[in-house]
């Protein structure tokens, strides 16, 4: 066993008093019964009465969050996409593929906080509104966590890109500068607004240098004296130099993002569009360090002539951009969070940082920006564990910090299709994709509704998928035959013969229950159940005998080849065929059926008196039905049928009045045999004569 | 297909069900209404596609569904029908049978009838009592026809308390859903492969015509008729063949169409373009069947909408199969010029589609996976 990651959470279950009395539990798929016993602390038996509910534990409650739903959903889709997406793809265009899955969950989850805001925006009272907002806080988190996986993980940017990529994760997540943008250019004069130098610094601290210098152009219009100032640091701006883009500059991923999702829905959707920048054939990373430090050389040597020293802003800006880490984490209130400085550090001082730098610039960044004055926390944890490449250890921290399997099930899935997890297996067996994706699955069967996506899931998990399937498909309550389908069909889909034969039984067994032979032998005949078929044969039989009527005509008449299931069921469609010819007059054809019936042992011995009862009206026809042979037949199963009778020893008055009748038939069909015999003889004798 | 909006509504759509639009009027559609099932709470709901005038800041949701009102809905919402402009009828699988009026004043939807216990079971020979599950209904003004798991079939007038007619054990097996022929003749189909007629004028309770698929007892899961050919009819089956049946002649299907994987949960003729028609699965695909005669003129009107190009871009061409024996009608038999061009409108499978439903060039469809999809350019 390991040792445990973290103290474990303790759910208090309201009414249940776990100080007086022992409790007790049980485990279920996804969720745990418990109650109290009549034990007390001390094992004694007590009985005074203790809380009289069982209560269910659920562990996934994100999973009855209504909004979640759609995240559920419209991800399920992805997944199944991701998991038939082809195996031989390779190189490029499957790495293109990956990242393409990876943006649309991301889009998902965004669109989820989207809706969340605005339900928290409507929310009437303060409560709901409070739990709305931890919902989107976590959403947003999730995402910024999956976003920096996607760049570390999936997109493997190389040094270079990968600044760029980093730079476009924090302008996606700090984004409260868009508002603070269009608030400052709406003024009447934007550059004598209050919040200018604000917005300046941090376009700066995002590396929007073009907008920056916009910015400044407005500030020297406006101010004469610090013109040749904001010129000259908008010249420096301008000749930063950036590993050139290819097609979308930085502006335009932020933009994306903004209006992504014009059509909700997964078929309009305009998937994120990778801003992903590929080196120019025109520009080596070394030139670009060549130029970028002698861009650096520049800067320094106008601070250090002092070309800023008039304007304490343009000064700070300038030390900004020189990476000057005093100066930025002067601005950690712009800066809001670690991670921001880290990218904004590397920007000014390590644009070309390589992937397995990563690490270092981000503990010391960390340990700068919170300067011992808090700890860490879990959020930090995971982006620092991401930063430091180690994959489990990302997804840990998140199974531990999040509320739901959602996200750590989808992000290990995706990143073993990228193949970072193959050599990782637990010790129950299961490797950890799959022991997630089973967890979370879990959680969707125990929901009202959500079961049918937790199929999917089960069935891309190769080890304990199928079990896991067929131990909860058992469990769906099946309220109407339309869900009872829908269950079916997913048995049979997957060859799951033990699970549809006891679905249709329940069904069979529901539709006796409910006096509805029909259906019953419908749902029997579905799961090839003789035995049930011959149950529900005999009822209709015994119906039969009691009514003197079929019921459920237009089944029995349509058995067709599914008539063969059962012995009995066999005997019921013969012997309801044996009614349609006599009906239709075809007497000799109905005669031969009818003693078939007994000579082959289909027809139950129980039932031979009721078939030489009906064989009585066929002897009584005018022209002779039985042949001499045929009534010699019907002669020995009369005998057999009498003679085989056990004998009672003290018979009741009830059962001698019943015997009377029996004698009487019995007497009665003797003597019709016989004189049917007499009759035949004499007509084979004189067509053989003749 | 130009544009196909889908939308998740956190509840798994059984019914859609466009609002008929006044006849003679040129408006298009668009108000639907849904039904939900397997939800704890279940809905019938009313949406709209129409502009609403008050679209988002961003007019980020323009070509959305908006909804308009709801009302909680005692079990799954098992079948869906429009009795007139403001009022749905409801069938549930508590057996119950609601009708709900639409006020559009104040956007709300409220049940103003019930036929509480509609379809039940009885228990084996004692007074115990179960519901069942309504499956079927249809609405001809002002008569409501609804079938059920008992194997009833109940005839209501919206303004009677009481059924004016019930067929006790109509049927030995489940009945899955019911449509008008001719009035006053329905049309039922059940779990055991049968298509039966029945006229309410006859008294009994036997159908004046059994027709049935041969041997293998398939269920037939859904029926549609023809809207100008009364005895033509289309029914879905389980292993989600489509039949084609002349009801005046024969006890067979006149053709039978390998189509889905799955049950064919709904058919349904284009109301009036009929020689077009739509179905859906439980293998979460929805197919556009076109019958049309396949003459030069036309194809080539269809060249300049450009629809080979864009329209067809999801066609699955490999089942998009030349079927013999079907032209400008459903039954006709000339081998010669007839093809079927069938096209899947949705992009990715995903959980079964339930439900669909067409009026004029809008299409409308629910599934499983808690999305409704919408399209207003069907023929564009």
């Amino acid at each position: 066993m390991e040792e445990l990651d973290g103290e474990p959470v303790v759910t208090s279950i309201p009414g249940v008093n776990s100080k007086k009395k022992q409790m007790c539990f049980d485990w279920g798929p996804g969720e745990m019964l418990v109650c109290e016993t009549s034990f007390s602390k001390q094992g004694k038996s007590e009985t005074v009465p203790g809380c009289p509910f069982i209560f269910i534990i659920r562990k996934d409650i994100d999973v009855y969050s209504q909004i979640l739903r759609k995240l559920f959903n419209e991800s399920h889709g992805i997944f199944v996409g991701l998991q038939r997406m082809e195996e031989d793809l390779t190189g490029k265009s499957r790495k293109a593929q990956l990242v393409r899955v990876s943006k649309n969950y991301r889009s998902v989850i965004r669109a989820c906080m989207e809706e969340m805001h605005q339900v928290a925006i409507a929310a009437k009272d303060p409560a709901s509104g409070h739990q709305f907002s931890s919902q989107i806080s976590i959403l947003s988190a999730m995402e910024l966590i999956w976003n920096l996986c996607e760049i570390l993980f999936i997109e493997v940017a190389p040094a270079g890109p990968l600044l760029l990529h980093l730079l476009d994760w924090v302008r996606l997540h700090v984004c409260e500068v868009d508002s603070l943008l269009a608030d400052v250019l709406g003024s009447e004069s934007p550059s004598r607004h209050e919040s200018f130098w604000k917005l300046v610094t941090i376009l700066v601290l995002q590396g929007r240098l073009d907008e920056a210098r916009q910015m400044l152009s407005k500030e020297a219009d406006a101010n004469p004296t610090s013109a040749g100032m904001c010129r000259t640091l908008g010249d420096l701006m301008r000749t930063m130099p950036i590993l050139s883009v290819c097609g979308s500059g930085p502006s335009a991923a932020s933009w994306e993002v903004g209006s992504f999702r014009k059509h909700a829905g997964s078929v309009c959707r305009r998937p994120l569009t990778a801003s992903a920048p590929q080196p120019g054939n025109t520009q080596t990373l070394t030139e670009l360090e060549l130029k970028w430090q002698h861009w650096h050389e520049e800067c320094e040597r106008h601070l250090q002539d002092g070309t800023f020293a008039p304007s304490p802003h343009l000064e700070s800006l300038c030390k900004i951009m020189l990476g000057d880490e005093a100066a930025l984490l002067e601005q950690k209130e712009l800066l809001s969070n670690w991670y921001h400085f880290l990218v904004t550090r590397l920007l000014y001082s390590h644009p070309t940082v390589k992937p397995i730098d990563l690490h270092f610039y981000a503990q010391s960044s960390l340990d700068l920006f919170l300067g011992g004055e808090s700890s860490p926390e879990p959020l930090d944890n995971i982006l620092m564990a991401a930063f430091e490449f180690d994959i489990h250890q990302v997804i840990k921290e998140c199974s531990i910090a999040l509320s739901n399997w959602w996200f750590v099930a989808h992000l290990t899935d995706l990143l073993d299709h990228c193949k970072l997890l193959q050599s990782h297996n637990l010790y129950f067996g299961s490797n950890m994709r799959e022991f997630l994706l089973l967890e979370y699955a879990s959680g969707l069967f125990a929901h009202h509704s959500l079961w049918q996506l937790g199929v999917d899931y089960f069935d891309h998990c190769p080890e304990l998928g199928r079990v896991s399937l067929e131990m909860h498909i058992e469990r769906i309550p099946l309220s109407t035959e339309q869900k009872a389908l829908k269950v079916l069909r997913i048995c049979e889909q997957r060859q799951m013969t033990e699970q549809v034969r006891s679905i249709c039984k329940i069904l069979a067994m529901k539709a006796v229950r409910n006096n509805r032979l029909g259906s019953a032998l419908s749902w029997s005949i579905r799961a090839k159940d003789a035995a049930f078929a011959t149950l529900v044969s005999d009822r209709f039989l015994r119906d039969y005998c009691e009514r003197g009527c079929f019921s459920d005509l237009d089944l029995i008449d349509n058995l067709g080849p599914a008539m063969m299931l059962s012995d009995r069921l066999t005997f019921l469609g013969k012997y309801r065929e044996f009614h349609r010819l006599y009906g239709d007059k075809r007497f000799v054809d109905a005669a031969s059926l009818l003693l078939s019936l007994m000579t082959s042992q289909i027809a139950p011995r129980s039932f031979w008196m009721t078939l030489l009862t009906d064989a009585l009206p066929l002897l009584e026809q005018k022209q002779v039905i039985f042949s001499a042979d045929q009534t010699y037949e019907l002669l020995r199963c009369l005998e057999d049928l009498t003679s085989g009778r056990p004998a009672h020893g003290e018979p009741d008055p009830l059962q001698l009045q019943d015997d009377d009748i029996e004698t009487t038939k019995v007497e009665m069909l003797r003597l019709s045999l016989a004189r049917n015999l007499a009759r035949a003889i004499v007509k084979e004798g004189s067509l053989e004569g003749s | 297909m130009e544009e196909i909006y889908a939308k998740f509504v956190s509840q798994k759509i059984s019914k859609t069900r466009w609002r008929p639009v006044p006849s003679g009027s040129l408006q298009t559609a668009e108000t639907f209404a849904t039904g939900s099932w397997d939800n704890e709470e279940n809905y019938v709901s009313l949406w709209s596609i129409g502009d609403l005038g008050n679209l988002d800041s961003d007019g980020g949701f323009e070509g959305d569904h908006q909804l308009l009102c709801g009302s909680r809905h005692y079990g799954d919402v098992m079948d869906l029908q429009f009795f007139d402009q403001e009022r749905i009828v409801a069938a549930s699988s508590t057996g119950c049978v609601t009708v709900f009026l639409h006020h559009p004043n104040n956007q709300t939807l409220t049940a103003c009838q019930q036929w509480a216990t509609a379809h039940y079971h009885t228990g084996p020979g004692s007074p115990s009592w179960s519901c069942a599950p309504c499956t079927g209904v249809v609405c001809n003004n002002p008569e409501i026809v609804t079938v059920g798991e008992d194997g009833r079939i109940n005839l209501f007038r919206v303004d009677h308390k009481e059924a004016v007619r019930t067929i006790d054990n109509a049927d030995s097996s489940t009945l899955h859903a019911v449509t008008f022929l001719r009035t006053p003749e329905i049309l039922t189909v059940n779990s055991i492969g049968q298509l039966k007629i029945w006229d309410f004028r006859q008294q009994g309770n036997e159908p004046s015509q059994i027709l049935s698929l041969t041997g293998d007892r398939v269920p037939l899961h859904c029926v549609d008729r023809h809207p100008n050919q009364q005895h033509v009819v289309a029914t879905g089956g389980q292993d989600g063949m489509l039949s084609i049946w002349d009801v005046r002649q024969g006890t067979m299907p006149v053709s039978l169409l390998k189509a889905h994987e799955a049950e064919m949960w709904e058919v349904h003729f284009h109301p009036s373009n009929p020689d077009h028609l739509f179905t859906c699965s439980e293998d979460g695909s929805l197919w556009h069947w076109d019958a049309s005669t396949d003459v030069p003129e036309k194809s080539s009107l269809f060249h300049q909408g450009g629809r080979n190009s864009t329209f067809l871009s999801h066609s699955i061409s490999n089942q998009a199969s030349v079927h013999q024996s079907l032209i400008s009608s459903w039954l006709s038999t000339d081998p010669a010029k007839d093809r079927i061009e069938i096209t899947s409108l949705l992009p990715n499978r995903t959980l079964s589609v339930n439900s669909l439903d067409v009026l004029g060039p809008c299409l409308v469809c629910g599934t499983d996976a808690e999305a409704i999809y919408v399209t207003r350019q069907l023929f564009s």
